[in-house]
């Protein structure tokens, strides 16, 4: 009887259509590949970086004899958390100073969303959630696993390359009362198409008056714009009306912690004593899911956070990598236009953050990979990161055969 | 509700008037009816604990090893691993089954450093968030692959083990393990539970020092549930946090694990780092699931990554960096296993005190168990009152069934201690 496994039925699962654009890469063997998948930065030689500010912290931290590993409460660093709140909703905010904000550590983007979701599928009364269309490919799959139901809202418009807006007020206007809203704080991914100020604030109002609740997934801050606070003021604006709301943060990206899964989920309430009880059934979320967060990543985001200067060395570094994206976006349109590729190109510039919705179809991405040993995910997105000056060519080689090849 | 509801929204609209279009509805919060959560049973005493004043306040309560003077322990291999690491590696997401290099290692200690199952990959083995995030990623492995099953858990067992299945939705029942009379084994109970489940059933066994009773199945007794195990068909989760821990010796804590390995069932294996290596905030563990072959243990681990990417994509790198520099280098791995027989034998030590301590403060009572109980923590068999009154009375801080953390037993605090016991249940 002990001779079959339980699980000997167990399929085997497809690859996860981002993290698998890299297991694939790392098999190529051709010198001119290209990985423009995964939204990890890498500096101009094609290198992960990890910057000063956070070697400097590492040091801090390996050299403190009276550090110890110890568990971290449930809900995670407690200078982290509040530093993190700070950052996202800024130093003044009146719902920091009010305490009506719970901060919890979470890992990375991904388990704050993990671990907001359950609690709304568990305490809010409205099971569904709307998100954009299109967003990042992992959103779908926590909110259904939490026990959410899922609808999209209009978002990207093809035939602009930018935001269909009228159709996102339609949808969203459309929703049931009290229905939860997904945003992108700033930097959409995958399409790096944001609204304007002007744009969020009717966002704003429509979602008041309809009593949406939003829920912000902040994976980009200051990575966008290069300013930090220019990357937060749509989540401020929804804050500064008094009303309720979620927010997911990630320092992956401007923190460059990707591994280190240093993240942070705050829900602003109306009142403290509720964001005391709503704290309360965070931890019983975490609880059972991995008991509490890890320490090291946390740690060194705090040491960067509350000490003036390495904070000032941070914003010089994130802006530095903004910058850099920002110069290959304009020398990829550049090399575009050289070529005379057919078609409108200025999309690459208008988008902003780490990727590009090139608009090529999955047939051209798959034309891109096999001939030219390029690779991104199928819907077309590029991660800017993962360019140079160097490589820049190379692509805009393979997006012009891509688009001017007979099929 | 109903009525609040319309009071509240009336007010809102008032007050709208005079904020203009589109402001928040201005009273009522969305989580007004969200209940305050009872306190974690665990790490709520860790917390009544800091906030007391009493200088003579010992905390018995969580799990987390302590030096002889009461102070937390990072170990000196890992101090040095961490020296090696900083500055050298960059901080890329990892696979979402984790660390390669860190998994092969921690199933060797598991399976055998030389365990043909580990050379014909049929180990699915995923890094995970020490022992919790493993025993969750089975969790819902099972309730996704095998929908119909149920898990059985000991009584008593660590209280999140419950939690974690629950909301898993895997239900639960549970099994006989500890014998209050005699503060050991209820041998004949688990051995007819055992029997008596439906064939096929899943179980959850501790693998060594068995949390909170501190009580393992003798050698002889893991082969009889073996044995049982093997006539209905059922399947043994082995929760190992304490391996290496417990005897001091880790392959002599891996033997109900290898017993079952030896007798051909498929198992799986939730490992955590967290005490044995101290590192207890970086979360550091590892979820293992043999199967017939490889073919299978790829399928098996690619539905677990599938369950990892939802819940937080891929794994934290920096404690599984320290886990693979110290076994991968002979030197600082010999030095790791000195270190973990240096806290297991503390602990022994301490055992041993707190058991004489009692019985020449002249105790009516059997405190052999002390002794015969093996690993971090000693099940008193005080009853929540009796503990109450240490706290109220002695300020001594430790879960209400009576579980000791013996981790927190130092020489200074071991007379204190057992006086304490003593006066609290002498006299009931």
């Amino acid at each position: 009887m002990a001779s079959d496994s339980v699980f000997a039925a167990v399929v085997r699962a497809p690859e996860d259509p981002i993290l698998g654009v890299t297991v694939a890469y790392n098999k190529d063997t051709s010198p001119n590949k290209l990985n423009l998948g995964v939204g990890a930065y890498r500096t101009e030689e094609g290198k992960p970086l990890v910057l000063n500010v956070v070697r400097r912290a590492e040091q801090i931290l390996v050299n403190d004899e009276s550090r110890v590993k110890e568990y971290l409460g449930i809900t995670g660093l407690a200078d982290f958390n509040k530093l993190s709140a700070k950052l996202i909703l800024g130093a003044d905010s009146p719902a920091i100073q009010d305490n009506r904000v719970t901060t919890v550590q979470c890992l990375s983007g991904t388990g704050s969303l993990r671990v907001g979701a359950e609690f709304l599928a568990r305490h809010y009364h409205e099971k569904t959630i709307y998100i954009p269309n299109p967003t990042w490919g992992n959103h779908p799959k926590i909110f259904n696993l939490a026990g959410l139901s899922v609808k999209t809202y209009r978002y990207y418009d093809p035939a602009t390359k930018g935001l269909d807006f009228q159709g996102l007020l339609e949808d969203l206007g459309a929703a049931p009362s009290g229905a939860i809203v997904l945003l992108h704080a700033c930097a959409h991914n995958p399409t790096g198409v944001d609204p304007t100020l002007e744009q969020w604030e009717q966002i704003r109002q429509l979602i008041r008056s309809k009593q949406l609740l939003p829920f912000f997934d902040s994976a980009y801050q200051g990575f966008a714009s290069g300013s930090l606070d220019a990357d937060a003021e749509s989540v401020r604006m929804f804050v500064a009306d008094g009303g309720e709301c979620l927010a997911a943060q990630s320092y992956a990206k401007n923190m460059g912690l990707y591994g280190e899964r240093v993240g942070a989920l705050s829900i602003v309430c109306k009142a403290a004593d509720v964001a005391s009880r709503v704290e309360s059934q965070l931890k019983l979320v975490i609880r059972p899911m991995y008991s509490n967060p890890p320490i090291h990543g946390a740690s060194i985001v705090a040491a960067i956070l509350k000490d003036s200067e390495m904070y000032q060395e941070w914003t010089v570094e994130l802006k530095a990598m903004a910058d850099r994206i920002l110069s290959m976006r304009q020398q990829l349109f550049e090399a575009l236009s050289a070529r005379g590729t057919p078609g409108d190109w200025s999309h690459i510039i208008k988008q902003i953050g780490m990727f590009t919705f090139t608009g090529l179809n999955s047939e051209q991405v798959a034309f891109m990979t096999k001939e030219y040993h390029i690779y991104m995910t199928s819907d077309g997105r590029i991660s800017m990161a993962g360019l140079s000056s160097r490589t820049v060519p190379h692509l805009a080689d393979a997006i012009h055969a891509a688009v001017t090849r007979s099929t | 509700m109903a009525l609040w509801n319309a009071v509240a929204s009336r007010l809102a609209r008032q007050r709208s008037w005079t904020a203009g279009v589109g402001s928040s509805r201005a009273l009522s919060s969305w989580w007004h009816s969200v209940e305050p959560a009872p306190k974690d049973p665990i790490l709520g005493v860790t917390e009544a604990f800091l906030a007391d004043p009493s200088p003579d306040k010992v905390n018995v309560g969580v799990g987390a090893y302590r030096d002889d003077n009461g102070k937390p322990v990072v170990l000196e291999c890992v101090r040095e691993a961490e020296r090696r690491i900083a500055g050298s590696m960059n901080m890329e997401y990892l696979p979402m089954g984790g660390s390669v290099k860190m998994v092969e290692e921690t199933l060797k200690l598991a399976y055998g450093d030389n365990s043909e199952f580990i050379k014909d990959k049929r180990v699915a083995a995923v890094q995970a968030l020490s022992g919790t995030g493993a025993c969750r990623l089975f969790a819902e492995f099972q309730k996704r692959f095998r929908p119909e099953s149920q898990i059985y858990i000991p009584v008593p067992t660590w209280s999140n083990h419950h939690n974690i299945w629950r909301d898993a939705q895997v239900p639960q029942r549970t099994y006989h393990y500890y014998h209050a009379e005699s503060r050991g084994l209820d041998f004949a109970s688990l051995m007819d539970d055992v029997k008596n489940a439906p064939s096929g059933s899943f179980f959850l066994l501790h693998a060594c020092a068995h949390n909170p009773t501190g009580v393992d199945p003798s050698e002889e007794q893991w082969r009889e549930i073996s044995q049982q195990f093997k006539a209905k068909g059922h399947f043994a989760l082995f929760d190992m946090a304490y391996q290496g821990f417990a005897s001091g010796d880790p392959e002599r804590d891996a033997k109900s694990i290898r017993i079952f390995l030896e007798d051909g069932h498929f198992i799986g294996i939730a490992q955590s780092y967290a005490k044995n290596m101290g590192l207890y905030g970086q979360r550091v563990g590892c979820l293992s699931v043999l199967c017939e072959d490889e073919k299978q243990a790829v399928a098996v681990k690619s539905q677990l990554q599938m369950i990892a990417r939802p819940m937080y994509s891929n794994p934290p790198v920096h404690g599984a960096l320290i886990v693979s520099t110290i076994l991968g280098d002979p030197e600082l791995k010999q030095l790791w296993l000195k270190e973990v027989k240096g806290m297991a034998d503390r602990i022994i030590g301490m055992r041993t005190a707190l058991r004489e301590n009692l019985e020449n403060l002249g105790s009516s009572l059997s405190w052999k168990h002390i002794t015969e109980q093996i690993g971090m923590f000693c099940y008193s068999g005080m009853t929540p009152e009796q503990v109450d009154r240490l706290t109220k009375e002695f300020h001594i801080y430790m879960t209400r069934n009576g579980r000791i953390s013996m981790a927190g037993v130092t020489t200074g605090n071991v007379r204190y201690l057992a006086n304490a016991i003593h006066v609290v249940t002498e006299s009931t």
